[in-house]
């Protein structure tokens, strides 16, 4: 389980960041921020290696003592990056897979919805809105809620 | 994309509602006897903004939607190679024709027998009308290309119904 999931945008600015616990949040804000640098070391690498595979999958980008974090990146240079308790030793390589490969189907659905704009903050409206159906923003934003920890 | 008919046919709605409003482009244009080609031309290029404008959005979301099992992409030409292919088919069904470029950041992609035009002549019959059957593609490939990294100016040209090219230019900034 996450304790903070980032989307951020190719030009490196954030379009969705949460985290649990919400009081040190500045913390993860700057893990996520350092961790851009490993991750276009990472992607600029694969650019230049010659081997014909090449992953969207960045793996684990740094662990720190409490926390590792793990990247991805899209076709369109939208990066995902996930930070997971170091403590939480169950969670191996194919489970982050499946969850960043959950958080590109949302995202993509959210690129599709007609009333989001390319490039703004993903963000849901507020509840009192006449919506008649679930708003795709929401159910990014409880997809990512499922895939966090949950700590009381 | 259960059945192609569906899109053909929405898609000719949607030039032919924008084309009938473009008698009345709106103020700012002036008044007097050439002010009637001035306003018809005003109007005729607003529906084709429009039209490139919506194939912009579309092609954003299916930039997004569509590579999505693929690995990354490695060089711009891999881009254009996705586009005649997995783009071009999952919108029409076929591939693109043909693909040349100069090397240079210039793109020629050729389709023998265009699906939005097939339907309408072949030949050189209502060669006039063809431009605003191709606004809302162009604009599909450039916002295609624009989700996936590549600033580019899309125009199409058309020789002969159904065949039509659309070169791409792709912008160095």
């Amino acid at each position: 389980m996450a304790v903070c999931v980032a989307v951020i945008a190719k030009e490196n600015y954030p379009l969705y960041i949460r985290s649990i616990p919400t009081e040190n949040e500045l913390k993860f804000h700057y893990m996520v921020h350092t961790s851009l640098d490993v991750v276009d070391e990472k992607i600029s690498a694969m650019g230049k290696a010659l081997v014909d595979q090449r992953e969207l999958y960045l793996g684990l980008l740094y662990p720190t003592e409490d926390y590792k974090v793990y990247g991805y990146v899209t076709n369109s240079k939208v990066k995902f990056v996930m930070v997971v308790d170091s403590s939480n030793t169950a969670l191996r390589d194919n489970e982050i897979r499946s969850m960043f490969r959950k958080l590109h189907n949302s995202y993509t659905d959210v690129m599709c919805n007609p009333f989001y704009n390319p490039g703004d903050h993903i963000q849901s409206r507020a509840p009192a809105a006449p919506l008649m159906a679930v708003s795709v923003r929401r159910a990014f934003d409880s997809m990512v809620t499922s895939m966090m920890i949950q700590v009381c | 994309m259960a059945d192609p008919a569906l899109f053909e046919f929405l898609h000719t709605e949607m030039v032919a509602e924008l084309w009938a409003h473009h008698s009345d482009p709106g103020p700012g244009v002036s008044a007097g006897p050439r002010g009637e080609e001035a306003r018809a031309a005003a109007g005729k290029k607003m529906s084709l903004c429009v039209l490139e404008g919506m194939g912009f959005r579309v092609g954003q979301a299916l930039g997004e939607r569509l590579p999505q099992e693929t690995l990354a992409f490695r060089e711009e030409l891999d881009i254009l190679k996705f586009l005649c292919k997995d783009l071009w088919v999952a919108v029409f069904q076929k591939q693109m024709d043909s693909l040349r470029t100069n090397h240079q950041g210039t793109y020629v992609l050729q389709d023998n027998s265009f699906p939005l035009l097939i339907r309408m002549a072949s030949g050189l019959q209502y060669l006039e009308e063809a431009p605003k059957f191709l606004a809302f593609t162009c604009g599909l490939l450039r916002g295609a290309l624009c989700i996936l990294g590549i600033k580019s100016l899309v125009t199409a040209s058309v020789a002969s119904l159904p065949t039509c090219k659309f070169q791409v230019v792709i912008q160095k900034t």
